[in-house]
């Protein structure tokens, strides 16, 4: 489904992403873990097409299609999704204006006829369901004042409305508390299909614990520098980063 | 570059809509501002002699008024003597109702989509609508002059009604209050007049329909709003002008005048020609807007979406004598290209207790300049009387300007004044995260746009709020991406 060769992007003449390389398929789950400031968010933006930031090199293919060459809108209706690690406030616009707006652009785009206001309302209905999300929430203005583990739950309750191919969470577990962390990661486990494909960034095992992953990949400075399966997970989660840094940089000598 | 500059070289703006023209036979005065001329309105319209007087004196005031030049607007000045003052579409007899109307004439109103047909009209809106110089006709008048309401041109009413003409004409704001009202006081033509009677409730909106359509004639109309005692009206102006590469001035006064008890909110959807995307032509909008909360526990309210005008100069003010009175000014303004608008509000606390509430949303894009001033003045007698006022200014790419002149004058140690100020920019963020939901920049941009002025626009009639929403997307169309 996705294919990233030799990735490189930079930023202000600073280059973040230094070669990535990375085959995801349909129906796959696959973590990407790394210290602090490796480029893990970069990563993301990069592939929801954030224009800042320049490619110099490399080659990203989306079911057949050359992503780079789209406009970010013309990705998202593609089937690409990306749950911000730092959710947008947009002041005086609801959660369910901004969704109703933005599901039927893609409707649209697929070939579908929009969704009018009862059809969409009863939709909108069955998919708070998944994520157990508040429906005055929906209402206040998108996520202003919202807390941080209301913003996480407010962007996939985006995602399950929004049916994406690809699903891209960049450290969704972050401000979820216990309780949530559970409700939330079962929506997630609830959209997947074997047609859809996840990556999940994130720092911690305890939301590997529930969204399992095929694959767990390290970045660092800029480069996957190590791959491997959910037991990856728990190695780094026990001994740290050090022995990966120190591995990186004595295979890069 | 960064992005936002990127997209904003890109820059074009979309043709204004309601740019066309069309060709009648008209009734004009000789270009030229004198005494004779202003006789000849004057005659023109039968008025009496006490009128004609008025005119007189405010021209003679006017002679000896300057221009203002404190506002932050550059303009050519205008030659006010190359100006026709008076152009009407000839019509052979005067017609008595709608139904005599020239069918071109409403056929103009029927294509910027106002039906004075009041079997197809939209529910619940009466219209007056005046071209030029006149009113061409006003719907729904029999049905509300059953409840006693009287809702007709300024000519009619100066005919059927002058005592109250008389009365409340310029007691809102006088002659001698600025050289455009001076001015408009001289050589005004037409508009509206509304009355609503003690205790009652105007069952509907009540709108007037401003169109510009002849050239090098201004439009100096006159409207004017009394509300007896305990009694309700929403009141509603729109306008627009055709597309010309001169700049036509437009200087009108509305006055409004509320009794004990009685409610006035006045919404005004203002899309008079901005000038094309490199600033030439579009209408000098200079306006006054005044009024008197003159009962006990009276309110008005003003509400404006300001998208068009090449220049605006407008002040929408209150007057709180009665105590306990209210006033409130909600604005969005919008510049694009090289318009220019200087707008906000006055309001005068005089009566005890009494509260304002002024809410202004600026939104500039290309090369324009947008100011907001306002003046919150309370007087020595005024105890407890309350401000709040809320400018914000959203700033679409860095060519553009927006400015804050709040002037604050207390004279009771007792009121309360809160002044809040923001100033933000369309964010590049906002507008990604949209992108990514699958949403393009024009869109995005539209709902940011309307997100950001919904506390105003939540303000007007449904019907308007929902046309208001589309103006400002129009507006700033191809601003951004
Ligand atoms: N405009 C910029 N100029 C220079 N460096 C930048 C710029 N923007 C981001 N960076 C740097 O890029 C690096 C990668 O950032 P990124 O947000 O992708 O990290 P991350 O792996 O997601 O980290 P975290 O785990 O903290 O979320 C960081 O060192 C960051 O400081
Ligand atoms: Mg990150």
């Amino acid at each position: 489904m996705l294919t990233i060769k030799n990735l490189h992007a930079s930023i202000e003449g600073n280059e973040i992403l230094r070669g990535i390389n990375l085959e995801v398929k349909a129906g796959e789950v696959h973590a990407i873990m790394g210290p602090n400031g490796s480029g893990k968010s970069t990563l993301a933006s990069v592939l929801a097409g954030r224009e800042e930031y320049e490619i110099s090199e490399g080659e990203v293919i989306f079911q057949g299609k050359d992503l780079l060459e789209m406009a970010p809108e013309e990705r998202a209706r593609e089937g690409v999704f990306l749950a911000f690690q730092y959710p947008v406030e947009i002041p005086g616009v609801s959660t369910t204006n901004f969704l109703r707006t933005a599901v039927n652009q893609v409707r649209e785009y697929r070939g579908k006829e929009a969704l009018d206001a009862v059809k969409f309302l009863s939709v909108m209905k069955e998919k708070m369901k998944l994520v157990e999300i508040d429906q005055k929430l929906l209402s206040r203005s998108l996520n202003e004042g919202f807390s941080g583990g209301e913003k996480k739950r407010n962007e996939i309750f985006q995602m399950a409305m929004l049916e994406p191919t690809l699903s891209i969470l960049d450290e969704t577990d972050s401000g979820l508390d216990i309780d949530a962390l559970r409700i939330v990661s079962s929506g997630v486990n609830k959209l997947k299909t074997p047609q859809t494909a996840t990556i999940v960034v994130t720092h911690y095992q305890r939301l590997l614990d529930y969204i399992v992953p095929d694959y767990v990949h390290v970045l660092y400075n800029g480069k996957i520098v190590k791959s491997g399966s959910k037991e990856l997970a728990l190695e780094l989660e026990e001994k740290g980063y050090d022995w990966i840094k120190e591995e990186a940089e004595s295979a890069s000598v | 570059m960064s992005k936002d500059n990127q997209i904003l070289e890109e820059f074009t703006s979309k043709e204004y809509e309601h740019g066309w023209s069309v060709n009648y036979e008209a009734d004009e005065a000789p270009a030229g501002l004198n005494e004779d001329i202003i006789r000849w309105i004057s005659s023109k319209k039968e008025e009496p002699e006490w009128l004609l007087e008025w005119r007189l004196k405010a021209f003679r005031t006017w002679l000896d008024m300057k221009e203002p030049e404190w506002a932050n607007v550059k303009y050519p000045k205008v030659d006010l003597q190359a100006l026709k003052y008076y152009s009407a579409p000839k019509q052979k007899n005067k017609p008595k109702s709608l139904d005599e109307v020239d069918p071109e004439l409403l056929q103009i109103y029927e294509r910027l989509g106002i039906s004075l047909n009041e079997q197809k009209k939209l529910q619940g809106i009466a219209v007056d609508a005046v071209l030029d110089s006149v009113s061409v006709g006003t719907t729904f008048k029999e049905s509300l002059s059953k409840l006693g309401i009287i809702f007709c041109s300024f000519s009619e009413a100066v005919q059927e009604h002058p005592e109250l003409v008389q009365k409340y004409l310029g007691s809102v704001v006088p002659i001698s209050d600025n050289y455009y009202a001076a001015l408009n006081s001289a050589v005004f033509s037409d508009g509206s007049f509304c009355y609503i009677p003690k205790g009652v409730r105007c069952p509907m909106e009540l709108s007037t329909y401003f169109r510009i359509n002849a050239a090098n004639t201004g439009q100096f109309e006159r409207t004017l709003i009394v509300a007896e005692e305990g009694s309700y009206v929403s009141y509603l102006e729109g306008c627009t002008a055709p597309q010309r590469d001169e700049n036509q001035l437009h200087a009108a006064v509305v006055e409004i005048y509320a009794e004990k008890n009685s409610e006035v909110k006045y919404s005004t959807v203002q899309n008079w020609f901005p000038g094309d995307k490199d600033g030439k032509g579009g209408i000098y909008n200079f306006v006054t807007k005044r009024g008197i909360c003159a009962g006990d526990y009276s309110k008005i309210s003003w509400t404006q979406v300001e998208t068009g005008s090449a220049v605006t100069w407008k002040y929408p003010s209150c007057i709180l004598k009665g105590d306990y009175s209210v006033g409130e000014f909600y604005s969005v303004a919008v510049t694009n290209n090289y318009q220019q608008a200087d707008t906000g509000t006055k309001m005068i606390h005089i009566g005890k207790n009494t509260k304002s509430r002024i809410v202004s949303k600026g939104i500039s894009a290309g090369y324009s300049q947008n100011s907001y001033r306002g003046q919150v003045q309370v007087m020595k007698r005024a105890v407890n009387s309350r401000n709040f006022s809320q400018c914000d200014s959203l700033l679409m790419g860095d060519k553009c300007g927006a400015h804050t002149f709040p002037y604050i004058d207390i004279q009771n140690s007792s009121a309360k004044v809160e002044h809040e100020a923001t100033t933000s920019k369309i964010g590049e963020d906002q507008i990604f995260y949209c992108n990514q939901r699958g949403i393009d920049t024009e869109d995005a941009v539209a709902l940011i746009v309307n997100g950001y002025a919904k506390e105003v626009l939540n303000q007007l009639p449904m019907e308007f709020a929902v046309e208001a929403q589309k103006l400002l997307a129009l507006t700033l169309e191809g601003s951004v991406g």
